[in-house]
């Protein structure tokens, strides 16, 4: 039984090949992680799966279905969330628009509840409320990306480096927000981290991502305990 | 004093209607940073379709005038609204993701294309319609001049008011609007929380068609004679308006409506009939040379 896989997807940034045939399976409610090196091709992973840029090769099927040919909004709607690279919160909205906008695919009903536990998690975005989201602080943005992500109450939530910029107990803090979702809500979450420490503790699962290709895969201890995992992405990075 | 209220009331109907076009330029270019150069001929085609409306209500006995101008009004908005989405479905769509200028030369291209369309469908006479609304208010005569305010005047601010002003709560307040804006400030992120933003921009093409056809019954209604060429100035004048007001900024759009209405007729008032065209234009050029964002359009202070 599988949420996700992934299987011999290629994708091409015109002549250029980010992907190169990636293999990847993510089951309910795993937390699955994925490291690899700067220009790896983790981003173009989780864009992929979201139908943007397109799998030129293979097939990605989502619950059973196949929505490799699926127009972005479509695979969303099927209860997929992403908090893409580069925060991309509305800068000209406010917190609140913002919030608003992740619940796009949401029940109408459950908005209200949605928002407390968003508040909860996030309590500096109660008070920010009405701010436009461009005069957030950085790390503010950050957690209104998540956010935003989670209104949405996907099956599966996309997150790409939802640590980056983030001061280190607000890092700590996030990283449980990720475990108590996960646990509590059964939500599944494919997690692409450069903290790959955190990111192998937290996880059941992690892949390893070479020039986009996955050379290893393991559960989180494996890949921890792993002398070449050690060696490329844990020197010092605890 | 009475002749400069006289013009203050003539310039603020023709800025209504200016204003009214010049939205649906300022949310085409606010949505998919393109200049529509076919929405003049939008505002024409609006215009011949409420006279037709009039024409059928008058064969089919509909006389009574308020319940006449509103069928028309609907009848207008409706029918200019499928060919403002067609335009963007059939010249527009299948060009995003092309080079830049693709879309601009398929927009010149539509507007050369819908004037012919009209011009060999209803020929190249002006068409006359009778008076519809009569009657005013005359208000202190004095010097022999009376300053009258007629209800088609009226009529028009008073539709206008209150079309800009659901239309500013329906893109501050709905979801729908809310879309719109999101689709404005980053297309893929807009799509990625499960927008579909093509349906988006469609939306966003027949609302500002639909304010066109309105502006187009109220110019038909105000002159009293339409021809297939009436989109041209217009469009041109109320695209000056949008970039006066800052191009992309709704509230932007309704100021440099009325601000282009108010010089041009001041300007055919008290200077000369033959240069108000120019005037308009040469307070662009100002407003361009000491504000290059329009008089509305500031650059928000942001981190991305
Ligand atoms: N829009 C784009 N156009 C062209 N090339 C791109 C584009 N986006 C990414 N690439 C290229 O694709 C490769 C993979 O990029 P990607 O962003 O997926 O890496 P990443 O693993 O997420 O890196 P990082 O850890 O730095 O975020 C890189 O070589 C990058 O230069
Ligand atoms: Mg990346």
């Amino acid at each position: 039984m599988t949420l996700l896989s992934i299987s011999g997807v290629h994708t091409f940034y015109g002549r250029i090949e980010a992907l190169r045939g990636v293999d990847l399976e993510i089951r309910p409610g795993e937390i699955v992680t994925l490291i690899g090196a700067n220009g790896a091709g983790k981003s173009t992973l989780l864009m992929t799966v979201c139908g943007h840029p397109r799998a030129a090769k293979g097939s990605i099927r989502f619950d059973g279905g196949d929505i490799t040919r699926l127009p972005t909004h479509a695979i969303i709607r099927r209860g997929i969330a992403h908090a893409p690279e580069g925060r991309r919160i509305f800068p000209r909205m406010t917190v609140l628009e913002n919030l608003q906008m992740g619940a796009t695919t949401g029940a109408p009903q459950q908005f209200d509840d949605d928002l407390a536990r968003v508040f909860v998690i996030f309590p500096i975005l109660q008070q920010r409320k009405d701010q436009r989201g461009g005069t957030l602080s950085g790390g503010e943005q950050q957690m209104l990306a998540i956010g935003r992500a989670l209104m949405a109450r996907p099956r599966l939530l996309l997150l790409d480096e939802p640590s980056l910029g983030l001061a280190p107990l607000v890092v700590k803090q996030i990283f449980s927000v990720i475990r108590e979702i996960n646990e509590r809500q059964s939500m599944t979450v494919f997690l692409v981290e450069q903290n790959a420490y955190h990111a192998l503790k937290l996880a059941h699962r992690g892949y390893v991502m070479v020039n986009g290709r996955i050379t290893l895969h393991g559960t989180g201890a494996e890949l921890l305990a792993n002398s070449d995992v050690r060696a490329a992405y844990l020197e010092g990075g605890q | 004093m009475e002749y400069f209220l006289q013009q203050l009331i003539n310039g603020v109907t023709l800025g209504a209607i200016y204003g009214l076009i010049a939205i649906g330029y300022t949310m085409v270019y606010g949505i998919i940073g393109m200049i529509n150069f076919a929405h003049g001929e939008i505002f024409m085609i609006g215009a011949f379709i409420s006279f037709i409306a009039f024409l059928l209500l008058g064969a089919l006995g509909i006389t009574f005038v308020p319940l006449a101008l509103l069928l028309v009004l609907l009848l207008a908005m409706v029918f200019t609204s499928v060919y403002g989405w067609t335009v963007e479905r059939l010249a527009y769509r299948p060009l995003r993701g092309s080079f830049r200028l693709a879309p601009l030369i398929s927009a010149i291209g539509m507007s050369i294309f819908l004037q012919n369309y009209v011009q060999v469908l209803q020929g190249a006479r002006v068409k006359p319609l009778q008076p519809v609304v009569t009657g005013g208010f005359q208000m202190f005569k004095g010097d022999g001049f009376a300053v009258s305010f007629s209800y088609l005047q009226i009529v028009i601010i008073l539709v206008t008011v209150v079309l800009m002003a659901s239309f500013s709560l329906l893109i501050g307040r709905t979801a729908l609007g809310r879309a719109q804006r999101a689709c404005e400030q980053d297309r893929v992120m807009t799509a990625l929380l499960g927008i579909d933003v093509d349906r988006t921009i469609s939306t966003t093409f027949v609302m500002g068609a639909a304010l066109a056809a309105v502006a187009g019954l109220m110019f038909m209604l105000y002159y009293g004679v339409i021809d297939f060429y009436i989109g041209f100035l217009a469009g041109i004048k109320a695209f000056t308006a949008a970039v006066l007001g800052g191009i992309g900024s709704l509230p932007g759009a309704m100021l440099g409506g009325l601000l282009i209405g108010l010089i041009e007729t001041f300007w055919s008032a008290y200077f000369s009939i033959e240069y108000k065209d120019v005037a308009a234009y040469s307070i662009l050029v100002l407003v361009l040379i000491f504000r290059p964002t329009g008089l509305l359009g500031k650059p928000e202070i942001e981190k991305v």
